[in-house]
């Protein structure tokens, strides 16, 4: 049975942790889009997670934070990421409803949930070198996790390295969806700036889950 | 980089803080990035909103005005505006006759456009979208997220704001939208990058004795890079494209030579003549021409062919009186 759990304040670190991520990464994200897109993930990203700190609400539920933050996004990150990244914090959120604490079970039903928006936004399947290719290895990572007992940290780390290496299975990859598309068999040889970004969020989720005041932490304390 | 800039963050609300004060007929907020017909809403007129990503001008805020677009959105520089914007504009523009999205096919141009109708429908502001995607560079749609949309963007925003100031309804303007649409091809290429303000350096780099072949407007690579040629094989690698796509001959075209921003118009004159001579080396007829630059890609060097075959109406349409910052005649 996994333990552990996070609440709201758990989620804004989170978002928090991302923010300083995206923004240390955002040149090297930039870098990754001129490549194969048009040179302004990094920069678009920067902006959206500032803009969801800014939004982030005091004393609400771990939904509500969730969802404050992907509106946030939507609102002031433009392009394709701005509708992506909002669309999965807003659909994970949901899944929250009105609880308190999340588990490890309804953390992995959220980050589905995240995936799934993400897909009917987006209509990218695993291959088309998009976020996808990290998003969906991430998901069913932290799904085996959990199946096998992992506490919410060890899903959240198991998601975090699904994640990474999914980004960096995309380097060979064709693009099929996105700016990327348009190069055709030059898309190949390159990270996919979105997958990229996706590992740091994930990569930030595994931090805060691993920290002292959440996640594996917590279980122990339980005993 | 060196640009006229104050700060790479500011160029798009700086840039419509010049507009409003260059052009006191049409209603700009630089906070929103919105531009807006001074006239705006009309009662009973359907409206069309249009908007991107900024680092095309005139396109799309210098088509705003008589006889074109009613409000534009405007992205950050290659970036598509967000759905706050989008509904800003579509608010402050409908007249109770619905309101026409005339949306580029880029991935994120799509979505927030989607987001922003949804939005809309809530406050019962009825809107059609007609996606534009003329791009023959494109060449196998299944594999990519579609044709982009590029040169004919300015086509369909002309002839559909013409339709809609003589007060057709919006099922009508929509209609002649997409007919415009599926009449028009174009086909770009890119003699250097450019530099996106916020990023500083040039989005790729070419040798001095290359060019791109089949380019967007972001700035993007092209289909493959080849060695540069003369005008007249650049003129032909576009012109041949499009009338592989859709043939030419025996057609009445409207012509687009449009410079990217960091060509002389001397070079799109040259461009132009050669363009002229292979249409009517290919049996087409040019009964309307527009050379310049009009959907520019920063100050990216290079031009890009747009040719619609009209009819006897589009022509009609086209040659309605504009009055835009950007296209202005008969007015």
């Amino acid at each position: 049975m996994s333990t552990g759990s996070m609440d709201a304040g758990d989620f804004a670190a989170w978002i928090g942790r991302t923010a300083e991520r995206v923004s240390a990464d955002a040149e090297r994200l930039t870098r990754l889009d001129a490549a194969i897109g048009d040179g302004d993930h990094g920069l678009n990203l920067d902006r959206g997670f500032r803009a969801a700190v800014e939004a982030l609400p005091g004393d609400v539920p771990p939904g509500k934070v969730l969802i404050a933050a992907g509106r946030a996004i939507v609102s002031k990150t433009g392009g394709a990421s701005g509708p992506l990244y909002g669309t999965a914090l807003r659909r994970a959120g949901k899944v929250f409803g009105d609880a308190a604490d999340v588990d490890a079970a309804a953390l992995g039903a959220a980050l589905r949930a995240a995936l799934e928006g993400v897909q009917d936004l987006g209509k990218a399947a695993e291959g088309d070198k998009t976020m996808v290719d990290a998003l969906a290895p991430a998901v069913a990572a932290y799904e085996a996790a959990l199946a096998d007992g992992s506490d919410l940290a060890g899903c959240a780390r198991a998601a975090a390295d699904a994640a990474a290496k999914g980004a960096d299975d995309t380097v060979p990859m064709r693009a099929r969806k996105g700016r990327a598309s348009y190069l055709g068999e030059r898309s190949e040889g390159h990270m996919d700036p979105g997958a990229s970004s996706t590992a740091l969020v994930l990569e930030a989720l595994a931090d805060i889950a691993e920290s002292p005041d959440a996640g594996g932490s917590d279980a122990a304390g339980e005993g | 980089m060196r640009k006229l800039i104050n700060a790479p963050a500011d160029v798009v609300s700086d840039a419509l803080r010049g507009l409003a004060a260059a052009h006191p007929s049409l209603k700009v907020d630089p906070g929103t990035g919105t531009v807006i017909r001074g006239d705006a809403p009309r009662t009973g007129k359907v409206a069309l909103v249009s908007g991107g990503g900024s680092g095309h001008e005139p396109l799309h805020a210098g088509f705003v005005g008589h006889g074109m677009l009613d409000a534009a959105c405007c992205g950050e520089v290659f970036t598509s505006p967000v759905p706050d914007q989008i509904i800003a504009a579509t608010m402050a523009v409908d007249g109770g006759a619905g309101v026409l999205h005339l949306v580029k096919n880029y991935t994120g141009d799509v979505m927030n456009f989607q987001m922003a109708a949804e939005l809309a429908e809530d406050e019962d502001i009825e809107v059609v979208s007609v996606i534009v995607d003329d791009d023959v560079a494109v060449e196998d749609s299944t594999f990519t997220a579609g044709r982009r949309g590029t040169g004919a963007t300015l086509f369909i925003e002309k002839i559909a704001g013409a339709l809609a100031e003589e007060g057709a309804p919006l099922a009508e303007v929509a209609a002649v939208a997409r007919e415009v649409n599926e009449r028009s091809r174009s086909f770009g290429v890119a003699l250097s990058s450019c530099t996106v303000p916020a990023a500083g350096t040039p989005t790729f780099e070419l040798g001095e004795d290359e060019m791109e072949l089949g380019i967007g407007i972001h700035g993007e690579p092209g289909r493959e890079r080849v060695r540069i040629g003369t005008a007249a094989q650049i003129v032909d690698a576009a012109l041949s494209a499009i009338d592989a796509d859709m043939p030419l001959s025996g057609s009445e075209v409207l012509v687009l030579v449009n410079g990217m921003g960091g060509t002389p118009l001397i070079e799109q004159y040259v461009a132009y003549a050669a363009a002229a001579q292979w249409l009517e080396g290919h049996g087409a007829t040019v009964v309307r021409r527009l050379v310049g630059p009009y959907v520019t890609s920063l100050e990216m060097a290079g031009c890009m062919i747009s040719v619609c075959r009209v009819t006897p109406e589009l022509v009609r349409l086209w040659d309605a009186p504009v009055e835009t910052p950007g296209l202005r005649w008969g007015r």
